[in-house]
């Protein structure tokens, strides 16, 4: 039996089932991001203060020079296959799936040096965020006291006073004892950190689907293009649509939490 | 909206964004911010006007396909 409409157009809408499918699934898309930036717009406005400058911007900015990359070689990609070339689509649609991976794994470095940041409070009151010696992963104070043999001391390097973003100041000892609170820079951490993993969670989970979706399509996916190029083509087209709307989200996630 | 559309979408948004922050790192150097920051955001500025060439040949090479 031959579904119709896989490859020409409904007379009615215009778009292939495919192109459909996927226009339905962008918009409950648009609702789930739009509810969570709605979120992000009120609890920033009914914050008394809100965190700035939390975040790396020049990994932010990579990442959106990758993704502006990525955008430009999926629609490369489509274009070789409306003209007949199968190994230009092979090239664009490779280089397509690199750059998502190393979005992603851009991204998880980043999450691993907030994992790495810590916020100490003493019992004299002091507070200070910087780094401990040998980078330990979301460390608490809770894990530190249950350890065997928990240390004395710790060895911590603080971060520099504003106006010196990205240096550091000279390590510090802070004696176990003396610390009331240790906590990285987790989800935990404030109502900005848990917007942040929430969203940015969320959009590396979509780039990793598309890279699955994209990535099928260079390889298994692409026998295809022997049997059915016209709706190899489409299909191609709808992955390149997708991956245009992942792009799009993170447009105006990075001003929204690097920048602003 | 066929996948050309939405790149020509995506393409003004990004050069929208290059500027944008190119603008935000100028304004962030004069009160203070960091050297890094600033190149980066002069690089974005060199992106956007590049973005602004790619956008008449992508335009130019996808001419026979539709915007639906």
């Amino acid at each position: 039996m031959q579904i119709p409409h896989n490859v020409e157009p409904r007379p009615d809408t215009g778009l292939y089932n495919a192109k459909l499918g996927l226009w339905l699934f962008l918009a409950s898309e648009v609702m789930l991001f739009g509810a969570l930036f709605s979120s992000y717009i009120l609890l920033r406005v009914g914050s008394p203060e809100w965190p700035m400058r939390q975040l790396s911007v020049p990994l932010g900015t990579l990442n959106t020079f990758v993704l502006i990359l990525s955008s430009i070689s999926i629609v490369l990609a489509w274009a070789s296959l409306k003209e007949r070339d199968f190994g230009r689509f092979k090239l664009w649609q490779g280089a397509t799936v690199l750059l998502a991976v190393l979005f992603i794994s851009i991204k998880a470095f980043e999450y691993h040096d907030k994992f790495t940041h810590y916020y100490v409070r003493l019992q004299d009151g002091r507070e200070m965020t910087g780094h401990l010696e040998g980078q330990p992963f979301n460390l608490t104070l809770a894990k530190l006291k249950a350890l065997p043999t928990p240390p004395k001391e710790l060895s911590f390097t603080p971060d520099a006073h504003e106006g010196k973003r990205g240096e550091h100041g000279e390590p510090v000892r802070l004696e176990l004892a003396q610390i009331t609170k240790l906590e990285a820079f987790g989800p935990w951490r404030n109502t900005f950190f848990a917007i942040y993993f929430v969203l940015t969670g969320l959009h590396a989970l979509h780039v990793i689907g598309g890279i699955v979706v994209l990535g099928y399509f260079w390889g298994p996916g692409s026998r295809m293009w022997r049997t059915e190029p016209e709706r190899f083509t489409n299909r191609v087209e709808v992955g390149g649509l997708y991956w245009h709307f992942v792009e799009l989200v993170w447009i105006f996630l990075f001003p929204t939490l690097y920048l602003l | 909206m066929s996948l050309k559309a939405f790149h020509v979408l995506f393409v003004l948004s990004s050069i929208l964004l290059c500027f944008g922050f190119g603008g935000w790192a100028i304004h962030d150097r004069v009160h203070g911010g960091n050297l890094l920051e600033f190149i980066l955001g002069l690089v974005s500025l060199a992106c956007g006007l590049a973005l602004i060439i790619y956008f008449k040949a992508v335009l130019k090479k996808l001419r026979h396909i539709s915007y639906l």
